[in-house]
């Protein structure tokens, strides 16, 4: 269970080293991303001209308010409250992701299924747990809002955050087949047994 | 009392964004409670992650989530009041759709078909809002939940049949919050209705799942159900987040209501462990505010 700063982007290799338990700390980039994004990605064949190679994603729709662009807010847009939304939704366009925009982290809530496990395993990706509902403390860890693409999707656009010490988060899936959701299902399914029992109800 | 327009609205626009950064009591207590009670290692992390959230959103005057949710809004009016019924309407999507604008909020809400999303929190028939009624005397209350969509998403009505028994609803409800598993958010408030029509079905196990935490369904059958599969659900080991532990639930709510002879209807519709909620209350003597 070891500890991880990594600054985006990453190479596989510093994927690899990653086990689930494991913790990160991410700095520099994130890349907000949601289902509208990427049904329009990979369904309507849009292009984001963002470089996702090596980088993180995070399942987000953000509340923003419309700014001047400055300094500051050079989108012309400050972050109200950023955190996380359910993955599973999107399981679907991580193969896409990670073989089309070299995606090699995806930051969310709840986990993801068998198909992005083994699109993890073969082009060396990692799952990072962070926890929904806690976007009020997320917030602070995310330093400006840096670019937008596809805003016409708004608030389902493509978001380029800078962030500062995103984390930590945990390693849920990993790049070696280890994903904790399927041991917590495994688990699950074996205590539904009893549950059931213990509750007078037989198959 | 006649009620002023006026002040719903500013009330409407108000509860929105206070239900959103603010949690009750109740939710606040109930997570504590769990903490104090996890036995798993990571399972204790997360919850004490939901603990220090609930107050840096407190200080920094921040929304709890950035899930916006579904914008609904129960209104219960109490005798000797006078108002009419479509501005009240009116009032309260403005309201709504102010705190949309003027915060700003995000707006989740979208056209069904197209997508298309407004920016006001409002469109067809949304925000959602119910209208029932009581027997306070020149009182009238309007409560607001933003219902996030983690949790709406896994929302299950099944039309189980007499020969399934209470048994055939006790195992629904198990077989929900396991297929449910960590996409909903938990810890979770699990709202349970049982009886009625099919629509009032999935209508109870809503109010059920927006129920405050230690409140219990008045009828005695329903509150022996509730006791039952809220120790039921906690031996599951889905935990806080599904990633394990014994916190999958704060609790397992249950309204009912009588049905036909040939039906036995369950529904289950999920809160999140940001069980957000806020509530005004007029009177002559002006608004107030609570959960």
């Amino acid at each position: 269970m070891a500890h991880y700063v990594l600054q985006t982007p990453v190479s596989e290799e510093a994927i690899r080293k990653l086990r689930i338990n494991d913790t990160v700390t991410l700095q520099n980039t994130l890349f907000g991303i949601r289902d509208a994004t990427q049904i329009h990605m990979f369904d309507h064949d849009r292009k984001t001209r963002f470089d996702l190679h090596g980088h993180a994603v995070i399942h987000t729709a953000p509340n923003v308010r419309k700014v001047p662009i400055s300094k500051a807010f050079p989108a012309g847009y400050e972050p109200i409250c950023i955190g996380t939304t359910t993955s599973d939704r999107m399981e679907r366009f991580t193969r896409p992701l990670m073989t089309q925009n070299g995606v090699r982290m995806i930051v969310g809530k709840g986990g993801m299924r068998e198909g992005s496990a083994e699109a993890f395993k073969e082009l060396g990706g990692v799952y990072l747990a962070i926890i929904g509902g806690t976007a009020a403390l997320e917030t602070t860890w995310i330093e400006q809002i840096e670019d937008v693409d596809m805003d016409d999707l708004n608030p389902e656009s493509l978001w380029r955050f800078k962030i500062k010490d995103f984390g930590p988060l945990l390693v849920a899936m990993d790049s070696h087949g280890g994903s904790i959701y399927q041991e917590v299902k495994s688990d699950v399914a074996r205590k539904k047994e009893a549950v059931l029992k213990s509750l007078g109800i037989t198959p | 009392m006649q009620l002023q327009m006026n002040l719903v609205e500013e009330a409407c626009k108000e509860l929105y964004i206070r239900a959103l950064k603010v949690l009750p009591d109740d939710i606040k207590a109930g997570i504590n409670k769990l903490d104090r009670a996890e036995t798993d290692a990571r399972a204790q992390v997360v919850l004490k992650t939901m603990i220090t959230n609930i107050s840096v959103a407190e200080r920094e005057d921040n929304l709890l989530c950035q899930d916006t949710g579904l914008p609904i809004y129960n209104v219960k009016i109490g005798s000797n009041v006078q108002y009419d019924g479509m501005a009240l309407k009116a009032a309260i999507r403005k309201g709504c759709e102010r705190a949309t604008m003027e915060y700003p909020l995000r707006s989740s809400v979208v056209h069904p078909i197209t997508r298309k999303n407004n920016h006001t929190s409002c469109g067809i028939d949304m925000p959602a809002i119910h209208i029932d009624f009581s027997d306070k005397p020149e009182t009238v209350e309007i409560e607001m939940v933003p219902k996030g969509s983690g949790s709406e998403n896994n929302s299950f009505l099944k039309m189980a049949i007499p020969a399934d028994g209470i048994n055939g609803v006790k195992a629904f409800v198990i077989e929900s919050v396991v297929s449910a598993g960590g996409k909903t958010c938990p810890p979770t408030i699990v709202g349970v209705g049982v009886g009625g029509t099919s629509d009032q079905c999935v209508a109870m196990a809503k109010r059920a799942a927006t129920r405050p935490l230690g409140s219990s369904c008045t009828d005695e059958e329903g509150a022996k159900l509730e006791k039952e599969l809220s120790l039921a659900v906690n031996q599951l080991g889905i935990g806080p987040q599904g990633l394990g532990g014994d916190s999958t639930a704060f609790a397992v709510h249950v309204e009912l209501a009588h049905t036909h002879i040939t039906l036995n209807p369950v529904a289950v519709n999920m809160q999140c462990h940001s069980a957000r909620r806020a509530r005004a209350t007029f009177t002559p003597a002006g608004v107030s505010y609570g959960f």
